[in-house]
């Protein structure tokens, strides 16, 4: 948890501060979120997608440094890197060549890893719907006043996304994935971000409210990696993350960059691929989300050596209008009609009704048939 | 009504078919001469590229560095075979264990069938040194193998030391996924074989072995490295295994993306890529690549030591370092990079190489032709059998009439017995048979008889069965009760050329090479013969196209694809010395291609030749 910390002004007079404090007391209690989650997954194995592991590492990294603990991240890696024999350097993952930075670092927490991390346990973590064994740390638990940040990367085409190997998620998937965690109040505001190739087709199908994404490359497009060690032999990072890297790494918790500047990273001439965004269906300019909003763990907290006479009514400042989107599913869900269950006749009845046919079968051809049936 | 099901249509189609079957056959044959030149034609080959994912593109730097403390090692070794006479073993268990190996040797033996005049041995024994790198951090389930041979004299010493200086070189890293098995082999194939079964735990060949101490794990990959001298020009790289079969694609591959990323001159058949394909000499370049590749995949002979590793599905390669008389030379830390490199890769290997092709053939290093594009070559040269089958089917279906005497005999459709056919079938196979049998069976009671060493004896033999069998056709007809009919020699021919295109589509699937020489010279064997064409001209013309003759030209035209023509006699010599190795091949690692000619296609040809004589 950080602070931002505003200089009091001692020059102004005692009754000139109180009314002052008491009008941001108010808006200070407004605002939107009140917690940060980051659910950080990387969905490919094998030594050659090392790139994956080292771009999953470097958000880890980024959303660790402006203040989402460890608590509030759940890091799927699907293999490890660090640890494959194949690593000249081991309990390393890199991300930049020669070996500058180092992002598994000593404090790592992986929550779901190797073959853990499925397209079940990937809707299971986001929808909240684990079984009662699960440990917290595997867990989302987010309620309606978290921000969280999604970050996906792996291989990807158009609509789907690879996990492993073995299994796809596909877009309309993840779309009723986080439609539901609106229905359950899961999120405040959601910032969803993925580094495959063709990664715009992964946020065209969404619908809830709320809803930030970015992409790093168009459908159609591939997107590329950066740049190949030649000592571990393989692509360390992909260009997209690897700039957003270098922009994270100028950001702190007191910054106050905000979303326009996140959309500008990475331009084609860097990226090749052509970087994509969604916002109409988020309910706030993205100019004013701030990175912190969503990256970092951010508390806003005034210190003052004033005491505050919060007798009054804390003045609530002009509400902006939010508004959940319109609930007609929900309340059809809620309010259903019964089901027509069908009308049966009584038991007995079919009982008589059957004894009968039978003797009027065995008065009309006689007796004899009977022990064909006994 | 169907095109196949209406009499008339029927009619029509069989009359189009018998008159132009001889016309079509011909246009077929060309087709089938032409499509295989023009495989050799770049427009119509594909550039070669890496299909394995695992072994994507990014290259690390190699830093092999100790390409002179190799050459040195490779002087020791030098020094300690020549005091040894044969196999340093205990010096080269002290050095492999000097540089962490585990090691371990194995000792086998092995009586030829008859004495080897090329390598002159008849009793060989000999011993197997192989030391073991275990991967560090990996569990022991997979390996890869880079061997170099022991050969008597002044070769392959720089192997054995550059092998050696590998050895340390990676014993010092961290990042082994597998298993690296060094194996040095003495008596090249033999020795190979003796490993190879003891290593697998199976016993095809009849030697004698001791069981192996160690092992590393399922081999992925092997290299066989031959290197003679301290400096090389050039890379040679060898494809070719037992039975034509040949490695993985991507094997190829590698081998050429590091050639072109060290900067090494890269061949292979011995021969430089050339730029200039639209040109008549550089297509004529690139067929006779091609053409020393089909040669060599014929012959069914393993040309390196790799070829015994892909029996067991072990994709294998040998690199050969050639010096000539270029300006440009490569040393041996260059060639220890390139083999790093190549290792490296290997190492990222996740399962066996299988997403290139299995079946292919080069024209150049860079080029391929996969089976798809070169097997309608061979299936255009056996529709002609299929079409003669047919014809054949039509005649007999529907025999001419016969007014010889003015009598037409069309009640008189004696189909011949089952029997009639039968006898000369028996009868070729058993000389086949004979062929297989009797030269080793009598090289002791030739050796009495004659002045003749045993491989003389053993060869001489064969050619001898073999000529007799021409005699045959007159002979049984005396024993044969009766003459033969029309429709005898008809049925005879039917079976025989359906017997040929069952025998050559076999033949074309496992060994590309082999079944498209021999449908090259037996289809027009086949296509033509009848006791009605003239005797003495298609006597010849049937002995010229005989697997023994194709077998002497090709020999004669091998040597001039390598530009190194030999005379008559010489020829003569290198043809008699040919068939000896085949034999000897077949009994010491289970080549095909002598029973293969001996029981099956000899035999077959032999039927044609009772056709051509038939009363």
């Amino acid at each position: 948890v950080h602070l931002t910390i505003s200089q009091s002004r001692a020059a102004s007079s005692a009754n000139h501060i109180q009314p002052l404090l008491v009008d941001n007391a108010g808006q200070f209690f407004s605002s939107g979120h009140t917690n940060n989650w980051a659910v950080l997954v990387c969905t490919s194995r094998f030594w050659f997608n090392y790139r994956h592991v080292a771009n999953t590492l470097s958000v880890y990294r980024s959303v660790k440094r402006l203040g989402i603990p460890d608590s509030h991240i759940v890091l799927m890696l699907a293999d490890d890197m660090a640890c494959n024999h194949r690593n000249p350097k081991p309990a390393t993952v890199f991300s930049h060549k020669n070996m500058e930075l180092n992002v598994y670092g000593d404090d790592v927490e992986v929550d779901y890893r190797g073959y853990e991390v499925t397209v079940e346990n990937f809707l299971r973590v986001l929808t909240g719907r684990l079984p009662p064994s699960t440990p917290r740390s595997k867990r989302l638990l987010s309620d309606d006043r978290s921000n969280i940040l999604i970050y996906l990367t792996g291989h990807g085409g158009n609509g789907f996304l690879k996990f492993q190997d073995s299994e796809e998620i596909s877009n309309v998937e993840l779309a009723d994935a986080f439609e539901q965690m609106w229905q359950k109040r899961r999120y405040n505001e959601l910032l969803f971000i993925i580094d495959t190739c063709q990664g715009a087709s992964m946020y065209e199908r969404f619908y809830s409210p709320n809803l930030m994404a970015l992409a790093s490359s168009q459908v159609g497009e591939d997107s590329l990696s950066h740049q190949p060690d030649l000592a571990i032999g393989v692509h360390l990072m992909d260009r997209y993350t690897f700039y957003l890297l270098e922009f994270l790494e100028d950001i702190h918790p007191a910054s106050k960059t905000n979303m326009n500047d996140l959309f500008k990273v990475c331009p084609k001439s860097q990226c090749v691929s052509t970087p994509g965004h969604r916002t109409d269906l988020f309910l706030r300019d993205p100019g004013s989300v701030l990175i912190t909003d969503f990256f970092g763990s951010v508390r806003k907290v005034e210190i003052t050596m004033e005491t505050i006479n919060l007798t009054d009514p804390i003045k609530q400042v002009e509400q902006r209008k939010y508004s959940y989107v319109d609930q007609l599913p929900v309340s059809e869900i809620i309010h259903q009609k019964p089901k027509q269950k069908d009308w049966h006749p009584p038991d007995g009845f079919i009982l008589g009704l059957w004894t009968l046919i039978l003797l009027v079968f065995f008065k009309l051809y006689g007796m004899k048939h009977l022990k064909h049936i006994f | 009504m169907g095109l196949l099901s209406d009499p008339n249509r029927r009619r029509a189609l069989i009359s189009l078919l018998t008159r132009l079957n001889s016309p079509i056959c011909v246009v077929c044959y060309m087709a089938g001469v032409a499509w295989f030149m023009g495989l050799a034609f770049e427009p119509f080959t594909l550039r070669t590229y890496m299909s394995e994912n695992a072994m994507g593109s990014t290259m690390v730097e190699e830093r092999f560095p100790a390409g002179e403390r190799a050459l040195t090692t490779g002087r020791e070794f030098s020094a300690h075979k020549k005091k040894a006479g044969g196999m340093p073993v205990d010096w080269l268990v002290k050095t492999m264990q000097a540089r962490g190996l585990e090691v371990f040797t194995q000792r086998f033996s092995r009586k030829l069938p008859f004495p080897d005049e090329n390598k002159e041995r008849y009793m060989v024994k000999g011993t197997n040194v192989y030391g073991i790198l275990r991967a560090p951090r990996a569990p022991r389930t997979e390996a890869l193998v880079l061997s170099a041979p022991c050969t008597p004299g002044d070769s392959n010493n720089q192997a054995v030391g550059l092998l050696l200086g590998l050895a340390q070189y990676f014993r010092n890293q961290i990042y082994w996924a597998k298993d690296i098995i060094f194996l040095v082999n003495e008596h090249d194939l033999i020795g190979m074989q003796a490993w190879l079964e003891g290593y697998h735990h199976t016993n095809t060949t009849g030697m004698d072995w001791s069981p192996l101490q160690g092992r590393g794990g399922s081999i992925q990959a092997a290299l066989s490295l031959e290197l003679s001298s301290d400096v090389i020009t050039s890379m040679d790289l060898v494809l070719e295994g037992l039975n034509g079969q040949l490695p993985n694609l991507d094997l190829a591959n590698l081998f050429y993306a590091f050639c072109q990323k060290i900067g090494v001159l890269c061949t292979i058949q011995g021969k430089l890529q050339r730029n200039d394909w639209d040109s008549v000499s550089g297509y004529s370049h690139s067929v006779q690549t091609m053409m020393l590749m089909v040669m060599k995949q014929a012959s069914g002979r393993p040309w390196g030591d790799h070829g015994l590793f892909l029996r067991y599905h072990i994709e294998a390669a040998s690199i050969k370092g050639i010096n000539s008389f270029r300006q440009y030379k490569t040393d041996v830390t260059t060639i220890g990079r390139l083999l790093e490199g190549m290792y490296r890769k290997l190492n990222n290997l996740l399962e066996r190489l299988h997403q290139s092709y299995f079946f292919y053939l080069m024209p150049s290093l860079s080029h391929f032709v996969s089976i798809g594009y070169y097997m309608p070559a061979f299936g255009l040269l056996a529709v002609i059998l299929l079409l003669r089958a047919l014809d054949l089917w039509v005649q007999l279906a529907t025999p001419p009439p016969r007014t010889e005497d003015g009598i037409t005999d069309k009640e008189q459709v004696s189909s011949p017995g089952v029997l009639s056919v039968l006898t000369p079938l028996v009868i070729s196979h058993l000389t086949g048979v004979a062929l297989y049998t009797l030269p080793i069976q009598f090289q002791e009671m030739a050796v009495e008889q004659f002045p003749v060493s045993e491989t003389e004896a053993v060869v001489l033999t064969a050619i001898g069965v073999y000529t007799a069998g021409l005699a045959l056709p007159h002979n049984t007809h005396r024993l044969l009760s009766g003459e033969g009919t029309e429709q005898g020699w008809r049925v005879l021919k039917l079976v025989a050329v359906l017997y040929l295109a069952v025998l050559l589509g076999c033949t074309a699937l496992i060994n590309f090479s082999l079944g498209f020489i021999l449908a090259l010279t037996l289809v027009p064997v086949a296509a033509f013969v009848t006791p009605h064409v003239p005797k003495v001209l298609s006597a010849f013309i049937l002995v010229i196209l005989s697997p023994a003759c194709t077998l002497l030209f090709s020999v004669f035209f091998f040597q001039e694809l390598q530009e190194l023509p030999v005379s008559f006699q010489e020829g003569w010599l290198l043809y008699l010395s040919v068939i000896s190795q085949g034999i000897l091949d077949h009994f010491l690692y289970g080549s095909l291609v002598y029973p293969l000619i001996a029981l099956l296609v000899y035999p077959c040809w032999l039927l044609f030749w009772n056709i051509l004589f038939w009363k």
